[in-house]
């Protein structure tokens, strides 16, 4: 879980992580707000349902993907935050598979 | 149409903007982030202020964004922030891209692959469990939100980003309770050799310095060092709750940052199917660049983290040779004015690396790092793929990463092998008694990024 530093990095843009509000600062991602909420997991995998949450907070992993503003499997870590947007976990949804 | 597009606004894709558009070229610098930065000064627009984020991001960093901002004033450089290159034709140099208002191309005479670095995989049993995250997912978590971890968090691998990260948590007001130094006993005796070659440590004297500054800083502020750590596990039901690791260790911990060194993120250029190379110092791969960063084709260049590690001052340098290399193949600045030019860069690179072959050596990762030995570790984390299943496909035939796909689905989850790729390679390599360059590197496909079908739809016929 993270605490926030309210001090250097002023909490002001309003998002709503499941059903709770929070500010989190300018600049945050969806990722972000979602290990500062302290939900114990983003998603759960499609293979053996086991909970994760962000790992490399930068766009490799994937371990982010959430629901954002109603569309699924998205890289939380790398969608900054907006004045009311909501954020979900996505419980086993399989993600967008890329090759053929 | 643009002369050089730039993929990436790290501190190599600012040099080479920069540079290239004082010499006159149209400049279009694509970055997937908000703002400018890159790994390294992320977010540093709105964070150069945060005290605990002092030094070399809060100085170097702020003025290297406003060196960019000001070329930006100055005109011929196009910025596009929040948009990520999804698939490059080579051939007719058009590039598609993804940003915050839906998809569209740009055609470029030349690319720079300016992409950046990606943290080392560090396949531990429990790495998957929540609370786990590199080390650099916290300080992406304190420059982008001022966010620190709470409770007792734990630190466990080796490196120079490693101690910088202690010391940025500990002036945030969160030192972490322990560092699990992985680095092998007597691996400082073995690397000093590299360090005296060429007077490696008197040229990177600054550096030895800073790092010892760090890590005297991170001790005083009571944080507990424990060295020549092996064999670490994470364990907890749903979630982090305990570290174990060789020789009866154990600890409580709400947070496990890991970290082994970062690697070329070489995805992008994989996918376009530039040949690469196994580095055998630095352990990872990386992609085949001349003395001016250009890969055999035609139209790409690489700069940066993305054509081999040497950190961010060094990026500067070979962004702004590959920028020089732009104009002349452009015929915008003769040969002779291009080497002329090139001398200070040259110079700086040659300062920057002094030390590379010390830290290298130093801080190469266990051969555990590379090839978990415990068969129940998972390497895919998409596909939830085991080190055992990986062996277990070697022995059925598999020679490779590419070839393991087909077998295990890894490289095929949403990461397309990001995670992984390096991992499976080197397991079986390992299993069937063969150099990691001979199991070869994934080849990925496009997009590069997952794209919706509706914003394939979106995009304009032809
Ligand atoms: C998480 C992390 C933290 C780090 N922190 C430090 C540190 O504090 N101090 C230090 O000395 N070194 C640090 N490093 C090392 C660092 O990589 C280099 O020193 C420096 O950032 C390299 O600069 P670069 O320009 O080569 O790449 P980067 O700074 O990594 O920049 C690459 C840029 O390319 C963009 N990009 C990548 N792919 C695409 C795409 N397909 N489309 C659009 N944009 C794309 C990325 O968003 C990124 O901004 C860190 C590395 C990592 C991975
Ligand atoms: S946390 Fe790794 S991709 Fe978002």
């Amino acid at each position: 879980m993270f605490a926030q530093r309210p001090d250097p990095r002023p909490a002001t843009v309003e998002v709503f992580v499941g059903d709770a509000a929070l500010r989190v600062p300018e600049g945050s991602t969806a990722a972000a707000a979602v290990m500062l909420a302290g939900l114990p997991a983003i998603r759960e995998t499609p293979v053996n349902g086991s909970p994760r949450l962000p790992y490399c907070m930068m766009g490799i992993c994937f371990d982010c993907l959430a629901e954002i503003d109603g569309v699924a499997n998205r890289q939380a870590c790398m969608v900054t935050v907006r004045p009311g947007m909501r954020i979900a976990p996505q419980h086993g949804a399989r993600a967008a598979r890329m090759s053929a | 149409m643009t002369d050089l597009a730039i993929i990436g606004a790290g501190p190599a894709g600012l040099a080479a903007a920069i540079e290239a558009a004082s010499l006159g070229l149209s400049v279009t610098v694509i970055d997937e982030q908000p703002a400018p930065g890159g790994q390294i000064f992320r977010n540093v627009e709105r964070a150069s202020s945060d005290p605990a984020l002092a030094g070399e991001y809060g100085s170097d960093g702020a003025a290297l964004v406003r060196r960019f901002r000001a070329a930006i004033q100055a005109g011929g450089i196009d910025y596009r922030a929040s948009t990520t290159l999804w698939h490059l034709d080579t051939v007719g140099g058009v590039l598609s891209l993804r940003g915050e208002s839906g998809t569209g191309s740009l055609v470029a005479q030349r690319v720079l692959l300016a992409t950046g670095a990606q943290e080392r995989p560090v396949p531990i049993p429990g790495w998957t469990l929540p609370n786990v995250l590199t080390a650099g997912a916290a300080q992406i978590l304190l420059k982008q939100a001022g966010a620190v971890p709470r409770g007792r968090t734990v630190l466990a691998g080796q490196g120079p980003l490693l101690w910088l990260l202690a010391d940025q948590l500990a002036k945030a007001g969160a030192t972490p309770a322990l560092l699990l130094e992985t680095t092998p006993r007597g691996a400082l005796r073995q690397a000093l050799p590299a360090g005296l070659a060429g007077a490696g440590f008197w040229r990177g004297r600054a550096m030895l310095a800073k790092g010892a500054t760090l890590m005297a800083a991170s001790r005083r502020a009571g944080m507990r060092v424990i060295s020549h750590v092996t064999g670490l596990r994470a364990e907890g039901e749903g979630r982090l709750q305990r570290i174990t690791w060789d020789g009866g260790g154990s600890t409580e911990a709400d947070t496990l940052l890991l970290h082994e060194g970062v690697i070329p993120s070489t995805h992008v250029s994989r996918a376009l199917g530039l040949p690469h190379q196994w580095d055998e110092t630095q352990l990872c791969w990386r992609p085949e660049v001349d003395a001016w960063g250009a890969t055999p084709n035609p139209l790409l260049a690489v700069a940066g983290d993305g054509a081999g590690i040497g950190g961010w001052q060094a990026a500067t340098a070979t962004g702004a040779l590959a920028a020089l290399d732009a104009a002349c193949r452009l015929g915008r600045l003769p040969e002779h004015a291009r080497d002329s030019r090139a001398v200070p860069h040259r110079h700086l690179l040659r300062r920057m690396l002094a030390l590379r072959p010390f830290l290298d050596r130093l801080y190469a990762p266990a051969p555990g790092v590379l090839a978990p030995a415990d068969d129940d570790t998972i390497v895919c984390r998409c596909e939830e793929v085991t080190a055992g299943q990986v062996r277990a496909a070697a022995a059925l035939g598999a020679t490779g990463p590419n070839q393991a796909k087909a077998y295990l689905r890894t490289g095929m989850g949403p990461c397309q092998g990001r995670m992984c790729g390096t991992t499976v390679a080197a397991v079986i390599a390992q299993a069937r008694g063969i150099p990691i360059a001979e199991a070869g590197a994934l080849r990925p496909r496009a997009p590069f990024k997952p794209i919706t079908v509706g914003e394939l739809a979106d995009l304009p016929a032809g």
